[in-house]
């Protein structure tokens, strides 16, 4: 076992995965936390944190994590180069060991021209490829990015996010192929809403036999409007919503009920792709909702290992 | 080139208030190129100041470039008797007329962009940071360390649409650029290799030739 993490068990037992995520509060509510950790605590393997995504400030990860290890829920805690440079990054890392986190998802982060302090300064001091080596190196080698030794393992299962929907399209094996190489270990997909790219990209990543190196986890974004579904098609970057879905959750009677619809039909249809291990259910403002798709989805009780 | 922007006249204005009498020095290389303290420049400057300022004395000049020793020097006549001067020159041309004339208050007219090229007529474009680390020739002649809103050495990133980047539909993702760049090339297995190192970006740089040093202290 690289990090004995509960997610890193359920993939390496071959059963099909289920995470999902819960956003930290824009303020200091501990309690905020432990609610969404309360809803999802039974239905998912681990519980992604976001790092003040859409460059809005809000409660860091590191602690989110920590709130809900406290109450028995594994965390994943993110981490983008954003906001943080090699020695800050590294210096989080000892100390989320330290506090027990035992998953870390690597990211670059969106721009922080989207989020509310839009003149802020972007540090990206290293990518998010550089940053999955970075904790490789740190685990595997425990020596820091200068090549001075750590004191103490670093047992870290690493994730890191793939987009096959973003441009160029035939460019987005081989850069997920060079995230496997710098050392995930598993991956979660953006947003899934146009299976036949998804699919192309699935078959391109089992050709070159990459689905044996890493855990793919297809991402899952419920629609709970039609609104929803615009917004996202038009300004949410990297997200792919064809036509016909946006017509689909307008037709609907009750869009909600779509929108689990959709979620349910895509989970059916990712279960039986080649190379997928799992499903990341990103559920925004909506949490309650994924116990619900959990069941429905036949992927419940979720494993105890 | 240097690519620079005029300051608005009422800063300039605030600058210029303390004194009575001026010398405005274009700088006509980069600072023509880019419209912004070139000859004509300073022309137009000098008109807009005595415009605002009536009882403002001001002289104008223009060297070829203010980043040169040899051209700041043959200054030394026409800042006599002046107690500030206003120079069109990039950030550097400032600091090099103030290191000069040690007795005279230099002011900026002109707020220094970056290393760029015109691309458009009235539009340049930042195209080099000066990272002293130069990776174009695995990028396809671009340069992704300025050009990358992130600064991704490893890109495109998953916000890469149409050869857009995701901070805005103006601004082209450069990392698509460079994949079709290597791939007109042939080149694109540069991309599969190992991820390359970010360079240091300690301030302030210095640049010692030890051979130029040598022939200094002859």
């Amino acid at each position: 076992m690289k990090s004995g993490s509960n997610l890193e068990k359920v993939l390496s037992s071959g059963q099909f995965a289920l995470t999902a995520e819960a956003g930290p509060p824009k303020g200091t509510s501990a309690a905020a936390v432990k609610r969404k950790g309360d809803i999802l605590k039974t239905c998912c393997d681990a519980l992604n944190v976001t790092d003040n995504q859409t460059a809005i400030v809000r409660m860091s990860s590191i602690s989110g994590c920590v709130l809900l290890k406290g109450m028995d829920v594994e965390p994943i805690m993110q981490m983008v180069v954003r906001d943080r440079n090699r020695i800050a990054i590294q210096s989080d890392i000892l100390g989320a060991v330290a506090l027990g986190i035992r998953n870390i998802l690597c990211l670059s982060g969106d721009h922080q021209s989207f989020g509310n302090h839009p003149s802020a300064k972007g540090v990206y001091d290293i990518d998010s490829i550089q940053f999955i080596q970075l904790v490789k190196t740190m685990r595997d080698e425990h020596k820091f990015l200068n090549g001075e030794d750590i004191s103490g393992d670093v047992p870290l299962y690493i994730g890191a996010a793939a987009n096959p929907f973003a441009d160029p399209f035939e460019f987005r094996v081989r850069r997920l192929a060079k995230k496997i190489k710098a050392g995930a270990d598993f991956i979660q997909t953006q947003g899934i809403f146009d299976m036949d790219k998804f699919s192309r990209w699935m078959t391109i990543v089992c050709d070159e036999g990459l689905d044996q190196k890493v855990h793919i986890l297809g991402g899952i974004i419920p629609i709970k409007s039609v609104g929803m579904a615009r917004y996202m098609a038009k300004n949410v970057a990297g997200i792919s919503v064809p036509d016909e879905l946006v017509k689909r959750m307008q037709g609907a009677k009750d869009a909600k009920e779509e929108g689990v619809k959709i979620a349910l039909e895509t989970i059916e249809q990712l279960k039986e792709v080649d190379g997928v291990h799992g499903v990341h259910i990103m559920a925004i403002a909506w949490e309650d909702i994924v116990p619900r798709i959990a069941e429905e989805a036949g992927l419940m009780p979720r494993p105890i290992l | 080139m240097i690519v620079a922007e005029p300051k608005e006249l009422a800063e300039v204005l605030e600058m210029v208030a303390p004194y009575d009498e001026i010398l405005v020095v274009g700088c006509n290389t980069c600072m023509a190129d880019c419209s912004a303290g070139g000859q004509k420049e300073v022309e137009r400057l000098a008109k807009d100041l005595v415009a605002e300022r009536e009882d403002l004395i001001v002289e104008k000049t223009t060297i070829p470039r203010q980043c040169s020793i040899k051209f700041i020097e043959r200054l030394q006549d026409k800042v006599r008797g002046f107690k500030a001067v206003l120079s069109m020159g990039c950030g550097n041309g400032v600091q090099m007329l103030a290191r000069q004339f040690p007795d005279i208050h230099v002011l900026p007219a002109l707020n220094t962009r970056f290393i760029g090229a015109k691309d458009e007529n009235g539009v340049w474009n930042e195209t080099c940071m000066a990272c002293g680390n130069c990776i174009l020739w695995r990028t396809g002649g671009i340069c992704p360390v300025t050009r990358c809103a992130k600064g991704l050495l490893n890109g495109p990133c998953g916000g890469s649409k149409d050869g857009k980047c995701e901070i805005s539909k103006d601004v082209p993702c450069v990392w698509q650029e460079i994949y079709y760049s290597l791939n007109r090339l042939n080149l694109v297995h540069y991309l599969k290799d190992e991820a390359p190192k970010s360079g240091t970006r300690i301030h302030p740089r210095r640049v010692v030739k030890k051979d130029s040093r040598l022939q200094l202290l002859v």
